[in-house]
């Protein structure tokens, strides 16, 4: 029954599943944008206050999104210093709260993947004397399949958090109301049916863009390893 | 990267369908939950925009929450239901004018078995003193909305401390109306409710209205446009333009012919 009222669902489900996905993915590849140098520079430089510093980004990881979602409320409240900038209630204000987020997963586990291959590795970059930013760049490219899961770890948690866009995106009807948004609502409601066929609905998605990536992965490393 | 810069991005990025510019006539309101929950605004709102070609988006949220955003000026009009936190929001400058708009009634629902036997009673303050005293459950707001706000009053009159049980019989949800709904469905409590949330709510389950009727559960709706001396980014006039129009008679009457399972919601009260 729940199946039956998403797919006989209007144009507004479409729209839903479109915001949610352009802002998760948005945020996601900005995350790794970020993420993915900061977990490189992390696994190839020692210094004072190392272990201090991985600690920190291994923690933020578990950073609650409703916090998240008041600290990026209170920066781009209109009372706020970034209020100037108009984007609370937009798309965008969603991309930067779930960017915040997931910026720690992708960096914090990419560290640890790349650390375990830059060991590996130390001998022959030390012999071939490549500079940190080559060894940086090395890194990431060998790295790039088990990367991928870095990156759907950080997608996978931005698609489903609640509390980060639901402040600062204000779970506006087509505007800023996507999936996990709309689940509250209809919960809310006490039409728990529709809520659970819309959670339906986003497990497919989350499934569709994981099969998308790794049939992508596959075929890359098919080419790559040829 | 600094996190300006990555800011700043994102305004370039999001030019094209990002914040609406004035020119584009929209404006934000700060609204209760009960009113959007309940569809009144799928109805109004339409209407609204072919009258005017304004569009109205809405950040539905507990009135205490509503407020407070709008005093951060994120929001051009306010729409809420808790009339002395309204006019305190007016008197201390946020607000231009508050507008009656129309009302309906809080009602107190409560589980088929009734435990506490307050069914059909209709003075709330004493029916909550009943429920106080019998030992059931009674799932509260706990969230500065308006709902809370007026069921704390209720406890008022009837000299319960009901915060000094609280854990106990007395289960504060901090959610909203439906999300407290249904934490009352599912431990067999009572709850006070408007009546707009309970008709659109879907889990109802075996639970039904036990008290309505009273003076005390009146429950009036306001309407403020946020102060534009305040919050230059207030869009004013077209502010201004929605709450004419949702006191006009044609708001009105749109409002008075909003049917949810055949039962009138709203009862417009605008004075002329």
């Amino acid at each position: 029954m729940a199946l039956s009222l998403v797919l006989s669902g209007d144009g507004d489900l479409y729209q839903i599943v479109i915001l949610s996905l352009r802002v998760s993915l948005t945020a996601t590849a900005l995350a790794c944008l970020m993420g993915l140098p900061l977990g490189a520079l992390l696994a190839v430089t020692r210094f004072r206050g190392r272990g201090g510093v991985l600690v920190l980004v291994n923690a933020l990881m578990g950073l609650p999104p409703v916090v998240v979602g008041l600290l990026v409320y209170l920066q781009l409240s209109r009372s706020g210093p970034l209020g100037f900038l108009g984007l609370l209630y937009t798309p965008s204000a969603m991309i930067i709260a779930q960017c915040i987020l997931i910026t720690p997963i992708v960096a914090a586990l990419s560290r640890q993947v790349l650390e375990d291959m830059h060991t590996e590795y130390a001998e022959q970059f030390r012999s071939l004397s490549l500079s940190r930013t080559r060894s940086m760049q090395a890194l990431l490219w060998d790295g790039r399949f088990t990367l991928l899961t870095v990156a759907l770890a950080g997608f996978g948690r931005a698609v489903a958090e609640v509390g980060a866009v639901i402040i600062v995106g204000g779970n506006i009807d087509h505007l800023t109301r996507v999936m996990t948004t709309a689940i509250a609502l209809e919960t809310s409601k006490g039409d728990l049916a529709l809520a659970l066929a819309l959670g339906i609905v986003l497990m497919v998605l989350a499934l569709g863009v994981n099969a998308t990536v790794q049939s992508v992965r596959m075929s890359a490393m098919k080419q790559a390893y040829a | 990267m600094g996190v300006r810069t990555f800011v700043s991005t994102f305004a370039l990025l999001s030019l094209g369908a990002g914040p609406a510019l004035a020119q584009d006539r929209t404006i934000l309101v700060q609204s209760t939950t009960s009113t959007a929950n309940s569809g009144l605004y799928d109805t109004l709102l339409p209407q609204f925009n072919e009258a005017t070609g304004i569009t109205a988006n809405v950040v539905a949220v507990g009135t205490g929450q509503a407020i407070r955003n709008a005093e951060n000026c994120d929001g051009d009009v306010l729409l809420v239901h808790a009339k002395s936190a309204e006019e305190a929001f007016v008197a201390e400058g946020f607000g231009v004018k508050r507008s009656d708009l129309m009302y309906n009634d809080f009602i107190v629902v409560g589980p088929a078995d009734d435990p506490a036997g307050v069914g059909g009673m209709n003075d709330a303050a004493a029916a909550l003193a009943k429920i106080a005293t019998s030992g059931a459950l009674f799932a509260s707001r706990g969230d500065d909305s308006g709902t809370h706000k007026k069921e704390m009053s209720l406890w008022q009159g009837a000299g319960v401390d009901a915060a000094a049980a609280s854990g106990q019989w007395y289960r504060e949800t901090g959610s909203g109306m439906g999300a407290t709904l249904n934490a009352a469905v599912g431990m067999n409590a009572y709850a006070l409710t408007d009546r707009a949330t309970w008709i659109s709510f879907e889990n109802k389950s075996d639970f039904d209205i036990v008290v309505e009727g009273d003076q005390d559960l009146f429950n009036q709706y306001g309407v403020i446009l946020v102060n534009p001396e305040r919050c230059p980014t207030v869009n004013a006039r077209d502010g201004q333009e929605f709450i004419d129009w949702l006191l006009s008679p044609a708001g009105q009457t749109a409002i008075a012919a909003y049917r949810l399972n055949g039962q009138q919601l709203f009862f417009p009260n605008a004075r002329p």
